[in-house]
């Protein structure tokens, strides 16, 4: 039971997008279209439960004075093999999400994860949490990614959806669309927490 | 003879300026203006304005509904914002800009933020920045007045040198209107003659709409070689638009006298830098926002002292 209520807890209950509002930088930037979203949260969720692992191994270990800078070296390790894994296997990809990719580093979510929880937990609890909080994270990035991709270019994941008589929105792959599509979505998202909140 | 002794409580003094009257002067002020877009634009014009002034409508009643707040399309503010929003649109836009533009308005700029009285910036200017940048071609599609609409460009870009083989029109036609532009912006005239109706009754006082137009008219004098470029400066373009009826409103501009002088500097100044400087031919929507944004630190700052409240540390 507590496997799912950890996994529940990243996924919905303190969604890292929605409810916690981590990571706003990647939020932000690269979900002007749903592969990149989707790219950026499968990156960050691998980091994540691999840091979460790693620091929740050596808890014990490291003097809580210098945890922090512990935990960043943990993460920079883990944030450099993807981003070689990635320029070698995926170079469009690589290309589209530039420097989004090593600042992974300094996304307060995993280190967040990592004080909040995996410093406090066992390895396994803290392996299913990284799993639920990423895999949270990547379902709303792909959410607000898709949104900003239709209404900013008419396609989803690359594929044309409205015909040419569809003139897109270039603002909602602009910045400014970032923010208005993320206030947007987290207000629907509080308007559905809070209806459920009542009923039951 | 109970009713005739009433005993309530202050403020005494009573005023039969309500939001609706406030509201119905804007109205009766654009309406020059409007009459104006029709006759330049013909049918296009009507469709647009009509458009967004029942999108506006609409939208605000239908938001209201869903957030069980009372239903307040009668005060007339919404009529305002769609007109406004109609007046900031090309004559050739396609029938969808001003619902989209009057939608994001309404739903995103004012009822998001708390409905009347609560938006941080101008609606129908936000809505326009918004179209602009969503659409940046239709938005920038001027053609001239009259039944031929062949393409043309504002006076403001043949000044800036955008448009090559163009010629500057006379003054008399940018003073009336006869030029390319968005639908209420053209006739300089007209706007000041509403503008003055404001003044005169009240709902807008000079400091804005003037210390925003001096500063304009002071900063091309000065960096913009003489005065035929200013009188352009001043007259095309949506100065005048701007400064009467967008920049004065209430919710979004400071309310202190000191800090709206500054507001209407800051907004001539932001405009000249754009209009000399900038990318754009004109600057007067981004402007108006960007000093909508420091309007609450103006009044925090210029705000009279209480009597008797001694300055701390002083």
């Amino acid at each position: 039971m507590k496997f799912i209520d950890n996994l529940k807890n990243g996924l919905l209950k303190e969604n890292p997008t929605f409810v916690q509002l981590l990571g706003m930088c990647p939020t932000l930037a690269v979900t002007t279209t749903a592969s990149d979203a989707m790219a950026m949260g499968l990156a960050t969720t691998t980091v994540l439960i691999s840091s979460n692992f790693v620091i929740s191994l050596l808890r014990k270990f490291i003097p809580s004075k210098i945890r922090i800078p512990s935990y960043i070296v943990i993460v920079a390790g883990f944030v450099t093999l993807i981003d070689i894994f990635m320029h070698a296997y995926a170079i469009d990809l690589y290309r589209s999400l530039g420097l989004f990719i090593p600042l992974i580093v300094v996304n307060c979510l995993i280190l967040g994860r990592a004080e909040s929880f995996a410093s406090k937990n066992n390895p396994i609890d803290s392996i299913v949490d990284g799993i639920g909080m990423g895999l949270g994270f990547t379902w709303a990035l792909t959410l607000l990614g898709i949104v900003r991709e239709l209404l900013g270019a008419g396609s989803i994941f690359g594929v044309q959806i409205f015909g040419e008589a569809f003139k897109p929105a270039i603002i909602m792959i602009l910045p400014p669309g970032a923010f208005l599509a993320l206030g947007i979505l987290i207000g629907l998202f509080n308007w559905i927490k809070s209806r459920k909140t009542t009923r039951v | 003879m109970d009713n005739k002794l009433i005993v309530s409580s202050s403020p005494h003094i009573r005023s039969d300026e309500t939001i609706s009257r406030i509201m119905l002067d804007v109205i009766i002020a654009l309406l020059p203006a409007t009459l104006a877009s029709i006759y330049y634009f013909r049918f296009n014009a009507l469709k647009l304005i009509v458009l967004a002034v029942l999108t506006a409508v609409a939208t605000e009643a239908l938001i209201q509904k869903l957030l069980k707040k009372p239903i307040t399309v009668n005060d007339l503010s919404a009529v305002v914002t769609g007109l406004l929003l109609a007046f900031n649109i090309p004559s050739s836009a396609p029938w969808w800009i001003p619902v989209i533009g009057s939608a994001f308005a309404i739903a995103i700029v004012k009822q998001a933020f708390g409905g009347l009285g609560h938006n941080f910036m101008n609606p129908a200017l936000a809505a326009r920045a918004m179209l602009l940048a969503s659409w940046p071609v239709i938005m920038t599609n001027w053609v001239t007045p009259g039944p031929e609409a062949v393409s043309t460009a504002t006076p403001l870009a043949i000044l800036k040198g955008e448009a090559a083989n163009q010629v500057l029109p006379s003054l008399k036609d940018v003073f009336f209107g006869n030029v390319g532009g968005c639908l209420g912006e053209t006739s300089a005239i007209l706007l000041i003659l509403g503008g003055l109706y404001l003044l005169y009754r009240g709902v807008i006082n000079w400091r804005i709409p003037f210390t925003y137009i001096g500063t304009v008219a002071v900063m091309m004098l000065i960096f913009d070689g003489g005065f035929n470029n200013m009188v352009y400066h001043i007259f095309a373009g949506g100065l005048m638009l701007g400064a009467f009826f967008m920049a004065t409103d209430y919710a979004s501009s400071p309310v202190t006298p000191k800090g709206q002088i500054i507001f209407g500097i800051g907004c001539g100044v932001i405009t000249s830098v754009i209009r000399l400087y900038g990318g754009y031919p004109e600057g007067v929507s981004y402007s108006i926002l960007l000093m909508n944004i420091v309007a609450p630190l103006l009044d925090k700052y210029t705000s009279p002292r209480v009597f008797g409240e001694v300055k701390q540390n002083g």
